[in-house]
C-alpha cells in the first residue's frame, strides 16, 4: 500500500457540556458540580490512500460533524495529529498551512448556511481565488465560469444570489466553489441530506464524475447507509465518538463484524423489511456526557458478555483490511 | 364503498392567495383510508403533503384556503363541521403526530400531567385511572419505567423518546384516524425503525387509519399498505403499495424509485430524474411532470391528464409506463 493522503492518530475532541437549566440553578444554590466533559470524538486512527472514498457513517451526535471539521483544519483536536501527505498540520505554518486548507475542502449538509447570502455566485466561487492571489485577476472570470460549467450550472446565473437557487443548485454552487482551487481532498458533511430524492441523485452523479475527472480523494459523511455502500470504497463505523468498525464496503456491508454495525445495516428501512418482519434494535443512545463503562454499545446489544461491561475494546485488526472494536472477535469467548 | 373506509377525501383543492393569484397547493386529490390501514403519502418537497394533512383537519389559516372537495369522516364532511365539533374530533377520532413533537407536548407541563389532561378533555374517569392509561400508553411505545417517566418533562427525553412519548399522547383516546407527517426524518435509522414497527403494530392492534406523510420511498415501502405519490399537488399514482412500489406506471414514481442507489451496482452512476419540481406559482400547463418526463407525448403539454383507474391503481398520465 502506498503512503496515504491523509491520517488521523488518536485524535480526540473534547468539549465541555453545557450546564442544563437544573444544573445552574444548583450552582446558583451554592450545590456546584463539576463541568462535564463532552468526548464527541473520542481516539480516532483511521487513514485515506489517495484516490479513495471513506464513507463515515454513525447515529446523530456520535462525532462525525467534529470529525469532518478536524480533518479539514476548521477545528483543532484536543489530542492526537493529524497527517496531511505525510506531514503533520500542527506543524504548518504560512505557505504550507495555506497549501493545506486549499487542498482539503468541507463541502457542507446545508447548502444555504454555508453561502453567504450578500455575494453573487460568481463572486462566492471566485473568492478564494481572489483572497489567496492563485490567479492574476484577469483569469479569474475564466476560472469561476469552469467550475460552474463542471457542475452544470447554466452561466447565465453567476449573477444571482443564493436565495434564488434551489437546494440542489445551492448544493452545486458549493461543490463550483470547493473546485475552483483545485483541492485533492474533499471532505463531504451530510452533502445531500437536505435534497429531494429526485434532486440527491443528480448530486451524488455529479459528486462522482468529478471524482473521475479529477482523480479526487473523498471523506463521505452521511446517516444514509445504502448512499454511503453506494459511493465509498471503503467505510467507517462511528459509535460515541470512536471507530467501531472499519473495513472495505463491500465486505463490511455484506457480513458487518461488529454488532452495532450490523443494527445499522438492518435498520435501514425497504420493503423487503416489511414482508420479513423483523425486530428493531432496542435502546437510545446514551449521552456522551456519561458514555457507559466498557464497550459504549453494551447497553444495547444483544452479544454482550461479562466482559463487555467492564473493559472498552480497542479497534483491532479481524481480518485482511478490516478491523472493529468488539470482544466477540478479540477476546476468547467465556466459556 | 365498503363500511370499513374511515375517511373518504373528494376533490381537495386548497390554494395559497398571493398579490399575483391564488395558487394551488393541493390541487384536486381524491383518496381513501380504511381501518387498520396505513397510506403512505410521499413526495417532493413543496408537492403540497403538509396542506393535504392540514386540509384534512381543516387547519389552514390565511392566505391559504380550501376552496373545493369533501372530506367525509365517518359520514360527516368535515368542511361542513363547526369549530366545536373540529376541536372535538381533534386529538380524540383524530390524532395528529408532527415532524417536531414539540409541536404536541407542552414543555412547561409533565409528560403524565399533559397526558391525563388529553384523557380527561375527552373522557370521564379519574385523575388516577387517566394516570394509568398514560403509563399503559407509554408502555405501548417502547418507554420503559413508565410511572417515572410520567413525572419528567419534554425536556429530559431524548429525541426519539419525545416522539414517541407524542405518539403515545397522539394514541391514548384510541383514534380512528392517525396522520403523522414526516415524523421520523429528524431521527436516527435505528430509533426510527423502533417507531416505524410500534405504528405498525398499533394500527394492526387497534385498527386506527394511519396516513404517514413522508419524502422518504423506502419508509413507505416498509411501512404502508397503500401508496398515494404527491406531484405538484396531484395524486399522480395510488394504489396497494405492492402494486405501486413493485411495478410503477407512472413516470415519477419510476424515476423516484430508479434513483435510489440500491437500484444499481456499488459506484454505478445512479439513474436521476433531470430538473426540479415546479414552484406553486410557475407549474406549466397540461401535466405539471412534463418538463422532466422522458415519456412526454404532444397532448402532455396540453391537457392535464385525469385520474384513470387501470391496472391496480389510479394513475394520472398520458402515456404511462408500460406494464
Ligand atoms: N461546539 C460544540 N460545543 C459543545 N459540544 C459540541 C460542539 N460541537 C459538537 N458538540 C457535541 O459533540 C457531539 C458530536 O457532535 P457532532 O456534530 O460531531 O455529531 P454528528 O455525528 O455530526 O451528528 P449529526 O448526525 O447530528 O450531524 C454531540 O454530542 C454534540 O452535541
Ligand atoms: N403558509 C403558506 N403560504 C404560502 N404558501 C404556502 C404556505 N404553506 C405552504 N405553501 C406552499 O404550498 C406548497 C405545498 O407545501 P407543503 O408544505 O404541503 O409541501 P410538502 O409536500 O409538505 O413539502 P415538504 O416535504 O418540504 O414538507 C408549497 O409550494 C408551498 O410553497
Ligand atoms: S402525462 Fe405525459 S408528461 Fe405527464 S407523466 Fe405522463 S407521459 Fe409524462
Ligand atoms: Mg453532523
Ligand atoms: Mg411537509
Amino acid at each position: 500500500m502506498t503512503a496515504p493522503l491523509f491520517e488521523l492518530r488518536g485524535v480526540a475532541k473534547y468539549f465541555r457540556g453545557k450546564t442544563t437549566l437544573a444544573e445552574r440553578i444548583l450552582a446558583l444554590a451554592g450545590r456546584r458540580q463539576p463541568p462535564a466533559t463532552l468526548r464527541a470524538v473520542d481516539g480516532v486512527d483511521l487513514t485515506v490512500a489517495k484516490g479513495e472514498v471513506l464513507g463515515l457513517v454513525g447515529e446523530s451526535g456520535c462525532g462525525k460533524s467534529t470529525l469532518a471539521r478536524i480533518a479539514t483544519g476548521i477545528l483543532a483536536p484536543t489530542a492526537g495529529e493529524v497527517f496531511y501527505q505525510g506531514r503533520a498540520v500542527a506543524g504548518l505554518r504560512g505557505r504550507d498551512r495555506l497549501d493545506y486548507l486549499l487542498k482539503v475542502q468541507m463541502i457542507f449538509q446545508d447548502p444555504y448556511a454555508s453561502l453567504d447570502p450578500r455575494m453573487r455566485v460568481s463572486r462566492i466561487v471566485g473568492e478564494a481565488l481572489a483572497v489567496h492571489k492563485l490567479l492574476p485577476r484577469r483569469e479569474i472570470d475564466g476560472a469561476v465560469d469552469r467550475a460552474l460549467r463542471e457542475v452544470g450550472l447554466d452561466l447565465a446565473y453567476r449573477d444571482r444570489y443564493p436565495h434564488q437557487f434551489s437546494g440542489g443548485q445551492r448544493q452545486r454552487i458549493g461543490i463550483a466553489r470547493a473546485l475552483a482551487v483545485k483541492p485533492d481532498f474533499l471532505v463531504c458533511d451530510e452533502p445531500v441530506s437536505a435534497l429531494d430524492v429526485s434532486i440527491q441523485a443528480q448530486v451524488i452523479n455529479l459528486f462522482m464524475d468529478v471524482r473521475a475527472r479529477h482523480g479526487l480523494t473523498y471523506l463521505f459523511v452521511s446517516h444514509d447507509l445504502g448512499l454511503v455502500r453506494h459511493i465509498s470504497d471503503r467505510v467507517a463505523i462511528m459509535y460515541l465518538g470512536r471507530i467501531v468498525e472499519i473495513g472495505p464496503a463491500a465486505s463490511v456491508f455484506a457480513d458487518p463484524a461488529h454488532p452495532y454495525s450490523a443494527a445499522l445495516i438492518k435498520a435501514i428501512p425497504s420493503a423487503a423489511r416489511r414482508k420479513a418482519g423483523f425486530e428493531p434494535l432496542q435502546g437510545e443512545l446514551p449521552s456522551p456526557l456519561a458514555p457507559p463503562p466498557g464497550c459504549p454499545f453494551h447497553p444495547r446489544c444483544d452479544h454482550a458478555m461479562p466482559a463487555c461491561r467492564e473493559i472498552r475494546p480497542e479497534l483491532a485488526e479481524i481480518a485482511p483490511g478490516r478491523s472493529a472494536a468488539c470482544h466477540l472477535h478479540t477476546a476468547p469467548k467465556v466459556a | 364503498m365498503t363500511a370499513d373506509i374511515v375517511l373518504d377525501v373528494r376533490g381537495l383543492k386548497t390554494v395559497f392567495h398571493a398579490v399575483d393569484g391564488a395558487w394551488p397547493a393541493v390541487d384536486g386529490v381524491d383518496f381513501t383510508v380504511a381501518r387498520g390501514e396505513i397510506l403512505g403519502l410521499v413526495g417532493e418537497s413543496g408537492s403540497g403533503k403538509s396542506v393535504t394533512g392540514f386540509s384534512l383537519v381543516q387547519l389552514i389559516d390565511p392566505p391559504g384556503e380550501i376552496v373545493a372537495g369533501q372530506v367525509l369522516f365517518g359520514g360527516t364532511d368535515l368542511r361542513a363541521a363547526s369549530e366545536d365539533e373540529l376541536r372535538r374530533l381533534r386529538g380524540d377520532r383524530i390524532a395528529m403526530i408532527f415532524q417536531d413533537p414539540l409541536m404536541t407536548l407542552n414543555p412547561v407541563l409533565s409528560v403524565g400531567e399533559q397526558m391525563t389532561e388529553a384523557i380527561l378533555e375527552h373522557r370521564r374517569c379519574s385523575r388516577a385511572d387517566a394516570l394509568a392509561q398514560a403509563a399503559a400508553a407509554l408502555a405501548r411505545v417502547g418507554i420503559s419505567s413508565p410511572e417515572a417517566r410520567l413525572k419528567q418533562y419534554p425536556h429530559e427525553f431524548s429525541g426519539g423518546m419525545r416522539q414517541r412519548v407524542a405518539i403515545a399522547t397522539a394514541l391514548l383516546n384510541d383514534p380512528a384516524l392517525i396522520i403523522a407527517d414526516e415524523p421520523t426524518t429528524a431521527l436516527d435509522v435505528t430509533i426510527q425503525a423502533q417507531i416505524l414497527y410500534q405504528v405498525q403494530k398499533l394500527s394492526r392492534e387497534t385498527g386506527a387509519a394511519v396516513i404517514w406523510i413522508t419524502h422518504d420511498l423506502a419508509v413507505v415501502a416498509e411501512l404502508a399498505d397503500r401508496v398515494a405519490v404527491m406531484y405538484a399537488g396531484r395524486i399522480v399514482e395510488i394504489g396497494a403499495a405492492d402494486v405501486v412500489l413493485d411495478r410503477p406506471r407512472h413516470p415519477y414514481t419510476l424515476g423516484l424509485l430508479n434513483s435510489s442507489a440500491a437500484m444499481v451496482e456499488p459506484g454505478a452512476r445512479l439513474h436521476q430524474i433531470d430538473g426540479v419540481a415546479p414552484r406553486i406559482d410557475s407549474r406549466p400547463s397540461g401535466c405539471p411532470f412534463r418538463p422532466r418526463c422522458t415519456r412526454s407525448l404532444a397532448v402532455c403539454a396540453d391537457v392535464d391528464p385525469p385520474p384513470q383507474a387501470q391496472d391496480g391503481r389510479t394513475l394520472r398520465c398520458h402515456n404511462p409506463v408500460p406494464a
